[in-house]
């Protein structure tokens, strides 16, 4: 039985990082209509600018807090400087996802350039090695972390996307975006805004996956998978789906390789699309959606 | 993009006289070039050639049928492997090209079932993840994969004393040209135009009387037997397999040489083959730089230029056509 919840709480922490992800994606997935195939390697080139600041000396809380504002500007810079462009030669869907497909490749090679093929290890404030024990169970200080952070992360998106202006303004550009344009709503900042809040999201999670891990430029190629499944689990334009999805995949996960075979794991989550996919694509908490000719 | 006045011209395959002057021009180029050019460009060119064969076909699914998918990889190695087995069991070539294309195609009406019901993105994820899964079984089965060695392809020996680099040029050369040819007739027949319908929309295809199903099964499964007979090839070249040559990266190759080249044109799969082989042939001092000319490309490409490096040929013939009119 205890082996069974240190399994859980195992894959509730992979699970908050992968339900940060996916949060990511579907910010953006709900508010545009576009798959970010760049989340990933947003959130890794985020991570690697805090890499280079800690490397500076720079004290933590301020280089996590530039990294974060890294990633969202880099991802504000691209929907302004590239998807607008494209928007106006009337791009279609489609066309805009490979976009993003090539923002990522872009990220990728540059990580790889500039931060270096080999692993490093990343300094974090909270350490992987240092455990609690709550009633047989033993959790790390970083999990503990990652679980809170994947908390916190979850009820401030909920206050402002259900508590504030802005996050109306969200909802009604998600809704309806011509709609939205006609009461004045300025629809282009605040799609900005959901592109920048996404990446903020990711580079979070690239954050607190990064010490668990070693940094290397695909780091982030794996959760960021695992954030899609777990994204569509949840169904794409649903933001508590997003976080259930992420626990979800997250638990089954590490039941899988702890009753399983560890060899399985990694499957798992593409079976969960696959399935999910043919069985019921709008996903668990998604709304079904209808075509017209 | 021509004007076609007739149905008979519809079905030719070089409509203009010039055309048919540069095209020759170009194949006899192709056919000399052996015996000119260093080792090394030979062996880059057949290797463009096996790879023009997948991005065809990968151009028949996304950009004629308009169903996107990122699983190129998984036929890629589902076919490579076939082949590798059965050239180990001792069964003749020809047959284990065949039987290759044959199962990534079978494979790939399996794949093709989810996008009768999903679409754009969700298929994307949904081949995306096809492509990973397969991937991972042949990390994780050395059975299939043949171990840690990788699995050995004995090569062809080449006949009447040529090179071996000359023979494998002229032998992906000529099953190039058949794929091509292959290409132009799916293209301009009635399944060409029911995938056209299928892309530009799929309900209103329905209602003139195209079968979907059907269609985007046939899609589905012409591309991937195009991109098993690539994988095919490209073992029987390399003479080894391992399954590190078939990541997602592999999937995004093919992917990118459909879109620089152009969607919805032959020609210019053959020009997005060649550019995504060139480029890492040309920096091959700063391979990390390799995927930041792919991406910048798309960007330029899919702003300024939608049909890809084919369009901007186009316009280049038609201002020189036209001259001095604009």
């Amino acid at each position: 039985m205890s082996q069974f919840a240190q399994y859980l709480v195992s894959g509730l922490s992979t699970g908050s990082i992968y339900a940060l992800v996916a949060l990511g994606l579907a910010l953006v997935y709900r508010s545009t209509r576009v798959l970010n195939f760049a989340h990933g390697d947003v959130a890794t080139a985020g991570t690697f600018f805090a890499f280079i600041l800690l490397g500076l000396k720079l004290p933590f809380v301020l280089s996590f807090a530039l990294a974060l504002v890294f990633g969202a500007g880099l991802a504000m810079a691209f929907y302004f400087a590239v998807l607008i462009p494209a928007q106006r030669r009337e791009a279609t869907q489609l066309s805009q996802i490979i976009l993003t497909l090539g923002l990522g490749l872009i990220l990728q090679g540059l990580v790889s350039y500039f931060g270096g093929t080999e692993p490093q290890a990343f300094p974090f404030p909270l350490s992987d090695t240092k455990v609690y024990t709550f009633g047989g169970v033993i959790i790390s200080q970083l999990s503990l972390g990652t679980i809170g952070i994947g908390l916190l992360t979850s009820v401030l998106l909920y206050l402002l996307v259900q508590k504030t202006r802005i996050g109306l303004a969200m909802r009604g550009t998600s809704e309806n975006l011509p709609a939205a344009q006609t009461l004045g709503i300025p629809t282009r900042q605040i799609l900005a805004l959901s592109w920048g809040l996404a990446s903020l999201l990711g580079v979070l999670a690239g954050l607190f996956l990064a010490p668990a891990l070693l940094l290397d430029p695909f780091f982030m190629m794996e959760p960021f998978l695992k954030g899609f499944a777990a994204a569509i689990l949840g169904g794409l334009n649903s933001l508590p789906g997003a976080i259930v999805g992420g626990l979800i995949i997250g638990v089954s996960e590490s039941l899988a390789g702890g009753y399983i075979s560890m060899a399985f794991k990694n499957t798992l989550a593409f079976l969960i699309i696959i399935v999910v996919l043919l069985v019921r694509p709008e996903g668990l908490l998604g709304k079904e959606f209808k075509e017209r000719v | 993009m021509d004007l076609i006045e007739s149905y008979k011209e519809e079905l030719q395959l070089i409509r203009k006289p010039w055309t048919r002057i540069y095209v020759a021009a170009f194949v006899i180029f192709l056919l000399l070039l052996p015996w000119v050019a260093p080792e090394h460009i030979t062996y880059i060119i057949t290797i463009i050639f096996i790879y023009t064969i997948g991005v065809q076909g990968q151009n028949l699914l996304i950009g004629y049928t308009g169903q996107i998918s990122f699983g190129q990889a998984g036929f890629l190695a589902i076919g490579a492997f076939t082949f590798g087995h059965l050239s180990q069991l001792g069964v003749p070539w020809p047959i284990g090209i065949l039987v290759a294309g044959l199962m990534a195609g079978l494979f790939g009406i399996l794949v093709g079932f989810p996008s009768l019901r999903l679409k754009g993105p969700y298929l994307a994820i949904a081949t995306m993840g096809f492509g990973i899964a397969v991937y991972q079984v042949f990390v994780n089965s050395e059975l299939l994969s043949g171990g840690r060695m990788g699995l050995i392809i004995s090569k062809l020996s080449p006949p009447f004393g040529l090179e071996d680099v000359t023979f494998n040029y002229y032998f992906n050369f000529l099953i190039a040209l058949i794929f091509t040819l292959l290409s132009y007739n799916i293209v301009s027949s009635y399944m060409g135009r029911a995938f056209i319908a299928i892309r530009d929309n799929d309900i209103a295809a329905e209602v003139i009387g195209v079968n979907l199903t059907r269609y985007k099964l046939l899609s589905f499964a012409i591309s991937s037997f195009y991109t098993g007979v690539q994988g095919a090839l490209y073992g029987l070249y390399l003479g080894y397999l391992e399954p590190n040559m078939f990541t997602f990266m592999e999937a995004i190759t093919l992917f990118v040489a459909v879109i620089i080249g152009g969607l919805a044109s032959v020609e210019g799969s053959i020009m997005g083959a060649a550019f995504v082989i060139l480029v890492p042939q040309i920096f091959s001092d700063y391979r990390e730089m390799v995927p930041v000319v792919f991406g910048t490309a798309i960007l330029l490409i899919l702003i300024f230029e939608p049909m890809g490096l084919n369009g901007r040929w186009f316009k280049m013939r038609l201002y020189f056509r036209n001259w001095p009119f604009r």
